[in-house]
């Protein structure tokens, strides 16, 4: 800019101090102008992932809490073929609300009791109302369908009437479990996801023994998740190092190797497990034909806790190998040379100057390896036999058998949580810009 | 443009006019669901026109539920075990079916009659019998065969892996009759909390050695392989794999658990009316006949029994592999609908808890 | 300075190596350093100079032959315990730790008590000028702090040999300069032992007491910077120290000191018989441009003139550059310094010059 343009356009500064375009506009308003358009673009750019990602992601998580802390079988139907939302047990509802908990059950509440379960029948929501409460009170499904079947037929005195159909509804647990799923909102999901129940009282208590399960599959599912994650990386460390340090053309062929396990189907890869490792399998045979063990003794390697920690190793390899690799890739050999020439022994130049730079992929790769590890399915559900199982086939044998949604998504969120806590742990102890996947 | 409109309206037409002479069959599978093919899917597609699609599912009454809670029902009919056909039924989960569309049996029996007792309720149309025996390997035990469902649970005179549904349903049943309980005290004792104990307790003694089967198919297949040298399964499978593809496979039908199995129409099947109109084709006498061909599963009417004559080979007579032969009932289980109806969830849940823990 | 001491510290006898069983990458390497020499392999990407280092720091084994440090064999002793400082082209500074960690980690894993190694990082950063640094991160460095670390992590633990594999490459020429210079004041001062390679003839020729210049995996000459440059013994040497200007022609008559060369375009002229021995070889004359001369005067008696023609003048502040067309070359070049009176030459104009006999080297062909 010559001198002349500069002195006509005199000021750039507004009486208020603000800085302003040679026309006198606001310049922060211009500059805003000027970029609105392209904003507007990159933005239009992105909004068919931001729906997906909402559709697909954010929505379903949403639905899945909320199915956790509500569920509405005890309290309303909906007629499949009108497509209508009935109400159900309204009566014993509204005796609910009008009585604190823990008061005995009068004639009132039985004659609530008596017409709602005749109602239900008669539009078949029995069996949904019985299969929920039978969530809380084990073993109280067939109270609710026998019962009903004769409710219809009852007469005044109700609380008689239904005590002589059967003498189990003077427990107070099943009262309290009716009062339970009377609410729209519930936190029971969580306690069963938990192996916690209300006891008559409204206490919260441990289940029987025989029926705590979660609790332990959560236990076994992060402790199988953190010692597969340990051997993949002891397996894919010395890998990752081999790739890194390899000329272009080997390391290549050898990283064709190390996804090969990704081109592959994953029913593939895990029935090739199960081919591998069962009792007459490929590794046992050459066992016995080798002489290592007699051919009674065949090692049981597969549907159990050994067949899902090796297929699930085998298959989470790359997932570990890649983060690593794409930090080790950048290691110029010149700084273990030069802890050489410093005088350090082979050992010690890879543990305080090699290892130490590893640390962003080896916190990455096991994050991820973890994190899969943690929700995986097929694979434990194919070859882990009873010992192998993890939380995640529990989390779908309420998804699709016993179809207990509320129960699943308590769990699956609660494993949510975990992963997230884990993040959170991660992010304090070595910092998430640290992370680096490749 | 116009044109191109027209054209496309046409094709969507036909489309959805070829789409709604499409019946979706939901089945297990297998040698069971060949049967099924072969009886039933290829004979009415010939005598109607109306494609026959199926599907098969480890148990179709869990997939069908899911469709139906999610309102989404893609399948027509499902092929269910009795139990799962009365629970699904009491929770509205099914159509009703009117039993008037059953024609009379072939020798002019009425409908009802023709039916085994209770073979037809508000939703279900049973269409077999078949059994949840347990069968071994005849080169596994060459000189002390088993022969009673407690040498099943017998880990010392009969070493080796055993196959098992995974599930609660049977395996009780056959822990208890194992554990010296007779079959017709059997459900009493599984209602009682004592019972279930002990039915587990049972099963404790083999739990180590068991390996987990879901699909009807896989038994046969985890003989073959060596995997374990005996299995529960069901029957006709066996029969099936040791006929007709010449497995050494033996069945011992000593505390068989028998039980209906038959059609059923999701609620808000696609094609309410087509199903109606294969599940009466199905279950005709001639057809019931034909299916015991192919699988040895006994024919849920009366008047077919007679037309059942010797397995697909032409040489094999089908009456002695039925579950339901004289000599195969004498230690035998008739399923409990009604208890599995009410328990099977309870159950099935700790089930669940002994199997993890 | 040509003759060694008596015992050498540093003894290549007889090296080669070769990494493909094909070619030999150095081929028949012999050298002798006495103890405090700063010695410099110079030579161009893939002479064989990073290999030699790379013997001599043991991160390469030698395929024939033997290496010795103080009259022992080296050949089998793993880099760790050969106690020889060296210093990278890219540093290596380990960027996980800070600057006082580095010069703290050959003290370290030599086991010094905790207190010593403090004083000792001190006093290795503070004779680098770094003393104010010590808890900053490599990363957090500019190139010539970092280069000045790598030198005190080098020396903290008192090696007697220190190697440097092009230390200054990643510099700029300013910053260059001076850390060549303080490079060679601390080799001075602590009166270390420095092999040091480069492919920049000026920081060879600045800091070393000795060059080895390399080509094809032979080092060619072995001289002071001086001798290097004024009495190069082979036209690869001659061409790759220094500039210089080269006629090719044949030897005419040939005394001790003299030869007397017919160039092509059939000019005679004088030089110093270094490569030819006999009438009627072929060489190449090699003569420095600062000693050519263009002023009747200053001639040499007796020696030959040659025809020259300027095409081009160059002001180079310091000096005159001079481009000429002489004997059928276009760029024969003469450098006068730049002094009061000096004649500025202009294009066109013909002449003669002449040289001492002593500056024209007769060499090998190429």
């Amino acid at each position: 800019m010559t001198d002349a343009v500069a002195a006509a356009a005199p000021t750039t500064r507004a009486t208020d101090g603000r800085l302003t375009t040679a026309d006198g506009k606001p310049l922060k308003a211009a500059l805003a102008r000027a970029q609105a358009r392209n904003k507007r673009r990159a933005f239009f750019l992105v909004v068919p992932l931001l729906l997906f990602v909402v559709v697909t992601f954010l929505v379903p998580i949403g639905q899945m809490l909320s199915m956790s802390v509500n569920n509405s079988a005890f309290y309303s139907w909906k007629d499949r073929d009108t497509g209508d939302t009935i109400p159900l047990m309204v009566d014993l509802r509204g005796w609910f609300n009008e009585n604190e908990p823990g008061t005995e059950p009068d004639e009132a509440a039985y004659a609530a009791l008596a017409a709602g379960l005749a109602h239900a029948r008669d539009i078949k929501a029995i069996g949904q109302i019985g299969t929920r409460i039978n969530y809380e009170v084990s073993g109280t499904r067939s109270l609710f369908t026998g019962t009903s079947r004769k409710a219809e037929r009852m007469e005044p005195p109700y609380k008689e009437a239904i005590l002589d159909a059967d003498e189990e509804w003077a427990d107070p647990e099943i009262w309290a479990a009716m009062r339970s799923a009377s609410k729209a909102f519930t936190l029971d999901f969580y306690l069963a996801a938990l192996d916690r129940t209300r006891d008559a009282d409204g206490n919260i208590v441990k289940v029987d023994e025989e029926r705590a399960v979660y609790i332990l599959l959560f236990q076994r599912t992060f402790v199988l998740s953190a010692l597969i994650t340990l051997m993949t990386l002891i397996l894919g460390f010395p890998i990752a190092h081999l790739l890194a340090t390899l000329p272009l053309r080997h390391s290549n062929l050898l990283m064709i190797l190390v996804l090969l396990p990704f081109w592959t189907s994953l029913l593939v890869r895990t029935t090739s497990w199960i081919v591998l490792l069962q009792s007459q399998g490929v590794v046992n045979d050459l066992w016995v034909a080798s002489g290592l063990i007699d051919d009674g003794n065949r090692l049981q390697m597969i549907y159990n806790r050994t067949g899902t920690i090796i297929a699930m190793t085998h298959i989470l390899l790359p997932f570990m190998v890649l983060p690593l690799y794409s930090v080790m890739r950048p290691i110029d050999p010149s700084y273990v040379r030069a802890a050489r020439s410093l005088g350090a022994t082979s050992w010690t130049a890879f543990r305080r100057v090699y290892l130490p730079q590893t640390v962003p992929g080896i916190g990455a790769g096991g994050l991820l390896v973890f994190i899969l590890a943690v929700g995986y399915y097929i694979t434990p559900a194919l070859v882990g036999g009873s010992s192998g199982q993890l939380i995640s086939n529990l989390i779908a044998f309420h998804m699709q058998k016993s179809l207990n949604w509320s129960l699943a998504a308590a769990l699956a969120s609660l494993l949510l949580g975990a992963v997230l806590l884990l993040y959170w742990l991660y992010d304090r102890l070595v910092g998430i810009d640290n992370l680096k996947l490749g | 443009m116009k044109k191109t409109l027209i054209l496309t309206t046409a094709l969507i037409g036909l489309a959805v006019g070829a789409s709604a002479q499409e019946l979706t069959v939901m089945s297990w599978g297998g040698a069971y669901g060949k049967s099924q093919v072969e009886a039933y899917h290829k004979p009415f597609t010939e005598e109607t026109g109306i494609k026959v699609i199926s599907v098969d599912a480890d148990n179709p009454a869990t997939p069908i539920k899911a469709q139906v809670e999610a309102g989404n029902v893609t399948v027509d009919v499902a092929d269910v075990e009795y139990a799962d056909g009365v629970r699904l039924c009491d929770e509205g989960l099914l159509e009703e079916i009117d039993p008037s569309i059953l024609p009379d049996g072939s020798d002019g029996t009425p409908a009802m009659d023709d039916f085994l007792p209770g073979a037809v309720t508000d939703c279900l149309v049973t269409s077999i019998v078949f059994s949840t025996i347990y069968a071994y390997d005849s080169t596994a035990f060459p000189d002390n065969p088993p022969s009673t469902i407690a040498d099943f649970f017998d880990l010392e005179t009969y070493p080796g892996k055993r196959g098992l549904r995974k599930g609660a349903k049977a395996n009780l049943e056959m822990a208890l009759m194992a554990d010296g309980v007779a079959p017709e005290e059997v459900y009493g004792m599984l209602e009682t909390d004592e019972g279930v104990d002990r039915a587990f307790a049972k099963l404790d003694e083999i739990k180590d050695q068991v390996v987990w089967w879901e699909a009807g198919a896989q038994p046969p297949q985890l003989l073959a392989d060596g995997e374990v040298a005996m299995t529960t399964a069901y029957n006709g499978r066996i029969f099936n794999a040791a006929v007709g593809e010449d497995q050494p496979f033996v069945t011992v039908f000593d505390g068989q658990i028998y039980e209906y199995d038959g059609y059923v129409i999701p609620k808000g099947a696609p094609n309410l009316d087509l199903a109606l109109q294969f599940i009466a084709f199905a279950t005709e006498t001639e057809q019931l006949a034909e299916q015991a061909k192919w699988i040895s599963y006994g024919p849920a009417r009366k008047s077919s029994g007679p037309l059942v004559g010797l397995y697909q080979d032409g040489k094999t007579e089908m009456g002695p592999h039925m579950p339901t032969a004289e000599d195969n009932l004498k230690k035998a289980l008739a399923s409990d609908f009604e208890f599995w109806a009410d328990r099977d969830t309870e159950l099935n849940e700790r089930f669940n808890a002994w199997l993890a823990g | 300075m040509n003759a060694p001491a008596a015992k050498p510290f540093v003894e290549f006898d007889r090296v080669q190596k070769s990494y493909d069983g094909e070619t030999l990458v150095v081929k028949d390497l012999n050298l002798q350093m006495p103890k405090g020499e700063f010695l410099t392999m110079l030579g161009p990407s893939g002479s064989g100079k990073t290999t030699c280092l790379m013997m001599l720091a043991g991160f390469e084994t030698a395929t024939h032959g033997e290496i010795k440090l103080d009259g022992k064999p080296i050949n089998n002793i793993p880099p760790h315990k050969r106690g020889i400082g060296m210093v990278f082209q890219n540093y290596a500074l380990f960027p996980h730790m800070t600057v006082a960690e580095n010069l703290a980690f050959p003290l370290d894993v030599r086991g010094e008590p905790k207190s010593d190694r403090e004083a000792r990082v001190r006093m290795a950063l503070d004779m680098v000028q770094m003393g104010a640094f010590g808890a900053r991160r490599p990363a957090q460095l500019s190139g010539g702090q970092r280069q000045r670390v790598a030198l005190a992590r080098a020396l903290v633990f008192e090696p007697e040999l220190v190697l440097m594999d092009e230390p200054l490459g990643a510099l700029d020429k300013q910053l260059r300069e001076h850390m060549q210079f303080e490079i060679k004041h601390l080799h001075e001062r602590l009166g270390i032992t420095v092999v040091y390679v480069t492919h920049d003839q000026t920081e060879a020729l600045t800091m070393s007491d000795r060059v080895a210049v390399f080509n094809d995996g032979r080092i060619q000459q072995l001289a002071p910077p001086d001798e290097l440059y004024e009495r190069p013994q082979n036209s690869f040497v001659a061409g790759f120290i220094g500039e210089n200007n080269r006629l090719e022609g044949t030897v005419e008559a040939i005394e001790a000191d003299k030869a007397v060369v017919r160039l092509k375009s059939g000019e005679i002229i004088d030089a110093t018989p270094v490569n030819v021995t006999q009438v009627g070889q072929d060489t190449l004359v090699s003569i420095r441009p600062e000693r050519v001369e263009f002023k009747p005067e200053y001639f040499d008696p007796g020696a030959h003139t040659i025809e020259a023609e300027v095409l081009e003048f160059i002001y180079m502040g310091d000096s005159f550059r001079t481009r000429m067309r002489v004997a059928g070359h276009d760029d024969f070049v003469m450098k006068c310094r730049n002094m009061l009176g000096q004649q500025r030459l202009e294009p066109g104009r013909k002449l003669q010059i002449s040289w001492h006999p002593q500056d024209a080297r007769a060499l090998d062909p190429m």
